[in-house]
């Protein structure tokens, strides 16, 4: 038995059909694991059911079959070890930005007084640049200001696990940018294992050790796992000047508008447990070429396969 | 133009008071003044064989004009509080009596309705089994249950108590019961993912959550208990408010009935602008 940090085997959602229609299979044959103080990202088109899986990490949700495991415990509902960073926030309205950081403070850590919980909570709104308005209730604050006090909320409870369902999808791509720095200068300090869902390619290249990639839904499965090798600490300004950013970004376009449609069950599914395929773009230039990132040294802007994520909302 | 720009430039409030001194003026100016045209005209007009029979007895049966009840008004409120035995007590006193009894039915009423309102908003099971209730008891005018009150419990006092109570119990119990079904799975997702007890999430986010809701409900309540009481002391007697009025009305004394008419709206809107202030503290923007 293996004895990863997290563990997910064969993981499976199906929703009855209706009335002599077949179930339909949002996704199976669905296995990875995370090892400690990794970031894992999972990139994938809407309705392959991504949301569903970190879901059902937190214990949201519930998969039809399959098993997940954390720290050889099986994971069976939401705990204060897995923190979730939502897409809406999910802020307490009613509550100032400071009073939501301590809301999550003080439930994980009952014994502290308040003094202590408001100290250790000030210094997460800090970390994230926003200890002038720690008094302002959420409505106040602007979308930026308000996920990072959603990632101050979570970071602040120490969570062994971090899920983040696309944080930053409702967010301009300036705020955007800020506060992956932010979120990267935060992650470095705790090395939390990190699990996050996200439509941005080059989000996803700036933060992650690992994507993983899914194929569409229904029948999806996480076809690949593909390694990020850049040197960290990593900087939006920097990393797109590496010699290997473009091969990287190149193959994950190009297999979400490509292959990910074309790639059938069939071909992934192999008997018995397995784990996505690891792939890197960079050593297997033989395997994945293609004629953007064959050329893109040479003219790295107007041949760039141009993705736009289509829908920044999931199923 | 320049001038009118700068002297009208008055706040929108400003000037919605200043149109409704106005509004008041004319309607009290109205009300005084045909008062009295009847009477002027009268003098010189034929009689009719009716006022012919009064012998002119009538002059002091119309209805009052607004002079007299602000002299009323000031007898009344300068003296809230005498008690010149059971015919005859101060409007204080009066109002006193039927605000105690709305306050308890109220507060009563608010005791059961909100949790059992909880109770239907976080279980579906326990809805639909209520449900049915809910809706037949709804519609019963609350001066239905008075004979029955009084049957059963075999006093005014608590039966105009549990008129009230009654009344009150429907708006709170269902805008708790749709408050705490209505609030975001999202804010209900923190509270799991926190591990919070269900006693906790109950008080630290469905309650905060659904106050608005609640508190409309209660302002409802408190409305319609307030309408309820006048007719509830009518039926019962004794004291209060509505009791003085219809004692005021055996005793033909059309002033009082004005004078205390304005004072149960006056009453009212404090019940009302008093709870509307304790919905702007639980109140929270999204």
């Amino acid at each position: 038995m293996s004895h990863a940090f997290v563990e997910v085997q064969q993981a499976a959602k199906r929703f009855p059909g209706a009335k002599g229609e077949p179930d339909l299979t949002v996704f199976e044959n669905v296995s990875f694991q995370l090892e400690k103080g990794e970031f894992v990202c999972i990139i994938g088109h809407s309705g392959c059911g991504k949301s569903t899986i970190m879901n059902s990490l937190a214990g949201l949700d519930q998969f039809s079959d399959g098993a997940m495991v954390m720290e050889g415990k099986e994971i069976d509902g939401p705990g204060l070890e897995r923190g979730v960073v939502f897409q809406n926030y999910s802020l307490l309205p009613w509550l100032t930005a400071l009073e939501n950081v301590r809301f999550g403070v003080r439930a994980r850590w009952k014994e502290w007084d308040e003094a202590r919980v408001t100290e250790h909570s000030l210094e997460y709104l800090e970390m994230v640049g926003l200890k002038d308005v720690v008094d302002r209730k959420p409505a106040q604050l602007s979308g930026g200001m308000r996920q990072r006090v959603s990632i101050a909320r979570a970071f602040a409870t120490k969570p062994k696990l971090l899920l983040l369902d696309e944080p930053f999808g409702a967010l301009d791509a300036l705020t955007r940018g800020v506060i992956q720095d932010e979120l990267v200068k935060i992650w470095s300090k705790d090395q939390q294992t990190v699990f996050m869902i996200t439509h941005d390619v080059d989000e996803a290249i700036l933060l992650a050790d690992r994507i993983f990639l899914m194929t569409n839904g229904p029948e999806a499965r996480i076809a690949e796992a593909v390694e990020i090798d850049l040197p960290r600490p990593r900087e939006r300004a920097e990393i797109v000047k590496h010699p290997h950013f473009y091969k990287i970004r190149n193959y994950l376009v190009e297999f979400l508008v490509k292959r990910s449609a074309t790639m059938s069950p069939a071909d992934l599914d192999r008997s018995g447990l397995h784990y996505p395929k690891s792939v890197n773009p960079v050593g297997e230039d033989a395997n994945t070429t293609t004629p953007a990132s064959a050329s893109s040294k040479d003219a790295p802007d107007d041949k760039l396969v141009n993705f736009t994520p289509k829908e920044t909302h999931h199923g | 133009m320049d001038r009118t720009t700068t002297e009208w430039n008055f706040s929108t409030n400003v000037r919605a008071g200043i149109l409704a001194v106005l509004l008041l003026a004319l309607l009290v100016g109205l009300w005084e003044g045909l008062n009295r045209a009847p009477i002027l005209g009268g003098a010189s007009a034929e009689l009719s064989e009716y006022e012919q029979m009064m012998a002119g007895a009538d002059e002091t049966a119309g209805v009052p004009p607004p002079s007299a009840i602000m002299v009323r008004a000031w007898e009344q409120l300068s003296d809230p509080f005498y008690d010149a035995g059971p015919n005859d007590k101060g409007i204080g006193i009066q109002l006193g009596y039927s605000l105690f009894r709305v306050l308890t039915g109220y507060f009563a009423a608010a005791l059961i309705a909100i949790p059992i309102g909880f109770l239907i908003g976080m279980s579906p099971l326990a809805y639909k089994a209520l449900n049915p209730f809910i809706q037949v008891l709804r519609p019963i005018s609350p001066l239905a249950w008075m004979p029955l009150a009084l049957f059963i419990i075999r006093d005014a006092q608590a039966s105009a108590i549990f008129v009230i109570f009654i009344c009150s119990i429907w708006p709170m119990l269902l805008n708790t019961a749709f408050g705490v079904a209505g609030v975001r799975q999202d804010w209900v997702n923190v509270a799991r993912t926190h591990e919070l007890s269900p006693l906790k999430t109950a008080f630290q986010v469905i309650l905060p959550a659904a106050a608005p809701t609640i508190l409309t409900g209660m302002r409802i309540s408190i409305g319609i208990a307030w309408l309820v009481i006048v007719a509830a002391e009518m039926l019962v007697g004794g004291t209060g408010i509505g009791y003085y009025v219809w004692n005021e009305w055996n005793n033909l004394d059309l002033t009082s009935v004005i004078f205390s008419i304005l004072l149960i709206g006056v009453v009212g809107m404090l019940l009302d602008m008093a709870l509307g202030a304790v919905a702007k503290l639980v109140a929270y923007q999204e």
